[in-house]
């Protein structure tokens, strides 16, 4: 076994010194590098983007939002309740010990334990190692969404953590988040937080076919975006994201640099509390606001072009996707229906809005805040700084309060889970609901997907749950935030970023 | 004797200092927003993150939260930041050469330009050279340093290519742990950027203030008598004028340190320069309050220190000053 390995990897280089690109060095910035090490510690954006290069998953997305393997060569539907993967073989950790199903189960026991991710993985009931190469996972009911799960499980070299120090820590140094062992293209060679990390290629990566030639990638976070976008433009660094609209052009036009853009899935919404202020409780009210709000012009004007106008949460390409629903903007039929509801003198609401989480949160508030005075609807719009943003939000401080959100298992039941079914503190349903819209058939179809395996009839239920939120003005629903990348010529980020923004730089290819 | 007088006064003031920010500073973190959102994922329930604050003790009564503070400050320990995972005194140290190196920077700058540029000024009044530097410096005082700074690095970072943009390049550290960037070119190069654009807010300040005190000095009776007596103009000029037109610039520069902290939060955040401003700016993003209290804490110690060379400095320019507070 392992001469055929060492065989192998000799081969391998062999075949690499003639068909691939010589090994290149990669500089890149985001605004922001990892918080740990440990990818477990905390689910965000950060944490998957570094899992990706130091770690890899089971199975991953692919740019079709379909699924390819990775650690897990195959896998096979057992039962409504049960899913075998059947692991690759002669993978190793960066510490030289062998990937084993044991590695895998070790892992998603941690997960089950992660604050962050345990919500994800509520529904896996247990995962057992039925032979050194296949893995058994069984849910709590027929589950649609195994292999969306499955893509946040990247194994972990279980001896290397046991050894050290296995512990999640949220707040304190644990071994975990300062070293670590995973499978990945990509080896952590140097770390100084906040500054750089250096991430040296795995000699002994096991996916030969990788076009990857990035032999060392430095990680330099930029906070400032101009900054960011300077050191792409002088040549400092190869390779941005995110890149702020205002400077997408200024990217696509330079000779030496170009602009790689996707339609985002982080849903942007007004979301309207129908507790908190009488007229809101309304539907011909809140349908009278999003006929009002004028998304198509908020997308040219105020994002420049740089999102998808929507008309429901879930964006293309998700089950629950919608296609009969299309962007309404009518002010004369806002002022009618305003009239029809005895509002034709309009009302007053308070609104909250952050001004440093997403893409121009602000300023779309201001342009919303402005087209609803037109129908005679007051607003009073207070903005401040995400981390005083949230508190509020919890609070539900303002009749109209503004939420993006991402999918998590990048499905559209997941929206409703959070933000659109009644809320409720035991199950943790509707936790970011701060409209308290609440719909019986909503609630149903939500919980239904859940555990409805017959893609066909799930589409069915999200759809039409989208069709009622659409119908009662739920909320209101302005874009897509699109993503964008910058990058030098000649590196070929294109072929390697998703929708999801976790770009796979292990097969990232930089010509000469 | 009276010395040692005067620097157990000025300890004391520095305790007295850092226990009154420390309080104040503990009163605000509730408003500086929630941490433990910065610390999970969005799809985290409330009773989680409820545990989550208990852990960190975050419910407890501010009594109880600052008498646990205050404890362990004694013993030197600030906190645990909760994103560096790691005391804060330490991350803050540990910034603490790139910003001090930054501000040594600047202090160069302007201090080499400064004086020269106001004498100058102050004796060919009337020059076209004069009237430019004048008109400039009234420029130089009314553009925000940020602007400055994004002007910086679009000229020379970007449009000119000349210098690097970010960072702090190559650093090379010393046997006792300081990490320099004065000793490799690359991070000179890095430094100039980020230091010019640093004394470009004290730079026309100086040379205003500079040239209106040697005018004055240069009125003064003795500097008269000393001409009428024949010394040579050089001597005049720059022994006896110049050196009584420091003493309220030494003033003014002192008062002025803080200015300079604050805008080296401005500077080092455009540059992304990895100094304690950075790292403070990024911590009130974050809620990170360990961090922020233990910044606020260590610059007002660093306010006290700075006052108290400046006080001994008095002395050596004008020996008419005593030490405050000392009598003699």
């Amino acid at each position: 076994m392992k001469t055929l390995r060492n065989l192998a990897t000799a081969a391998a280089i062999v075949l690499g010194t003639t068909v691939m690109a010589p090994a290149q060095t990669l500089n890149f910035a985001y605004d922001a590098d990892p918080v740990s090490l440990d990818p477990h510690e905390q689910l965000s954006g950060g944490t998957l983007q570094l899992s990706h290069m130091v770690f890899d998953p089971l199975i991953r997305w692919n740019k079709e939002l379909d699924f390819d393997p990775r650690l897990a060569a195959s896998w096979e539907r057992v039962d409504d309740t049960t899913m075998r993967f059947k692991l690759r073989e002669g993978v190793t950790f960066h510490s030289g010990n062998p990937m084993t199903a044991e590695d895998v189960v070790w892992t998603i026991e941690r997960l089950k334990t992660s604050p962050d991710f345990k919500g994800i993985f509520a529904s896996w009931v247990s995962a057992t190692a039925v032979d050194d190469t296949t893995v058994e996972i069984k849910t709590d009911g027929p589950s649609p969404l195994v292999l969306h799960t499955a893509t946040y499980v990247f194994p972990m070299d279980k001896d290397f953590y046991e050894d050290g120090g296995a512990e999640i820590t949220k707040h304190g140094d644990s071994f975990a988040s300062q070293n670590v062992s995973g499978t990945g293209p990509f080896i952590v060679a140097e770390r100084e937080q906040g500054v750089k990390v250096v991430f040296e290629r795995n000699a002994d990566y096991w996916d030969a076919d990788s076009p990857g030639n990035v032999q060392t990638a430095i990680l330099t976070p930029i906070k400032e975006a101009p900054t960011r976008v300077a050191a792409l433009l002088s040549g400092d660094v190869d390779f941005i994201a995110p890149v702020p609209p205002t400077d997408l052009e200024r990217i696509e036009n330079d000779d030496n640099t170009k602009l790689v853009t996707m339609t985002g899935t982080r849903i942007i919404t007004l979301q309207l509390n129908q507790e908190r202020n009488e007229a809101l409780a309304d539907p011909k009210v809140r349908l009278a606001m999003a006929y009002a709000i004028n998304n198509e012009g908020i997308v040219q004007k105020i994002m420049k072009g740089f999102g998808t106008v929507a008309a429901q949460q879930s964006p293309e390409g998700y089950v629950g996707h919608n296609p009969n629903l299309t962007p309404r903007f009518d002010v004369a039929k806002a002022q009618a229906l305003m009239e029809e509801a005895g509002y034709a003198d309009g009302f007053s609401a308070t609104m909250m809005c952050p001004n440093n989480r997403y893409v121009n949160d602000f300023k779309i508030c201001e342009a919303a805040a402005a087209m609803l005075a037109k129908i005679n609807v007051k607003i009073d719009l207070t903005t401040m700084p995400k981390a005083q943003y949230w508190p509020k939000f919890d609070e539900r401080a303002a009749d109209i309060l503004m939420l993006g959100w991402h999918a998590d298992t990048e499905d559209s039941a997941n929206f409703n889970e959070f933000l659109t079914m009644t809320p409720n503190t035991d199950t943790g349903r509707g936790q970011y609901n701060s409209g308290n819209y609440s719909n019986a058939e909503v609630d149903e179809l939500t919980v239904a997907s859940l555990t409805e395996t017959d893609a066909a009839k799930r589409a069915e239920q999200l759809q039409r749950v989208e069709e009622i939120l659409y119908n009662e003005a739920a909320f209101i629903p302005l874009h897509w935030q699109d993503l964008a990348w910058g990058a030098r010529t000649g590196v070929m980020i294109e072929d390697v970023v998703n929708v999801m923004n976790f770009p796979y730089l292990g097969d990232l290819v930089i010509e000469e | 004797m009276h010395i040692i007088a005067f620097l157990i006064r000025r300890a004391i003031q520095a305790v007295i200092v850092m226990f009154v920010i420390s309080i104040i500073g503990f009163s605000i973190q509730d408003n500086l927003g929630d941490p433990l959102r910065e610390l999970v994922g969005q799809s985290v329930s409330e009773q989680e993150r409820e545990a989550l604050r208990d852990n960190l003790g975050l419910n407890d009564p501010f009594f109880v939260q600052y008498t646990r503070f205050l404890g362990n400050a004694l013993q030197g320990d600030l906190g645990t930041s909760y994103f560096f995972k790691r005391p804060a005194l330490s991350v803050i140290l540990d910034k603490f050469p790139a910003t001090f190196e930054l501000v040594l920077g600047a202090v160069f700058i302007f201090v080499s330009l400064s004086i020269p540029a106001g004498i100058y000024c102050a004796i060919n009044r009337e020059s076209w050279l004069a009237r430019i530097i004048m008109t400039g410096s009234i420029v130089g005082i009314s553009v925000p340093v940020f602007l400055t700074a994004i002007a910086m690095v679009w000229l020379f970072g970007v449009e000119l290519g000349w210098l690097p943009a970010f960072g702090r390049g190559d650093t090379y550290e010393l046997p006792w742990g300081w990490d320099t960037g004065f000793l490799t070119w690359d991070g000179i190069t890095h430094l100039i950027l980020p230091s010019v654009t640093l004394s470009s807010i004290m730079l026309p300040l100086f040379i205003r203030l500079i040239r209106a005190e040697m005018m004055e000095a240069m009125g003064t009776d003795y500097v008269r008598f000393a001409r009428a007596k024949g010394l040579p103009t050089r001597r005049v000029r720059y022994v006896h004028a110049f050196r009584n037109t420091l003493l309220p610039v030494v003033t003014v520069g002192g008062l002025m340190i803080g200015t300079l902290i604050a805008y080296t939060i401005l500077t080092e955040t455009v540059f992304q320069w990895p100094g304690m401003g950075f790292l403070f700016l990024e911590a009130v993003n974050r809620v990170d309050t360990p961090l922020i209290i233990a910044y606020i804490i260590i610059v007002g110690l660093i306010f006290v220190v700075v006052n108290t060379i400046v006080d001994f400095v008095y002395t050596l320019i004008n020996p008419m000053v005593k030490l405050p507070g000392a009598k003699g």
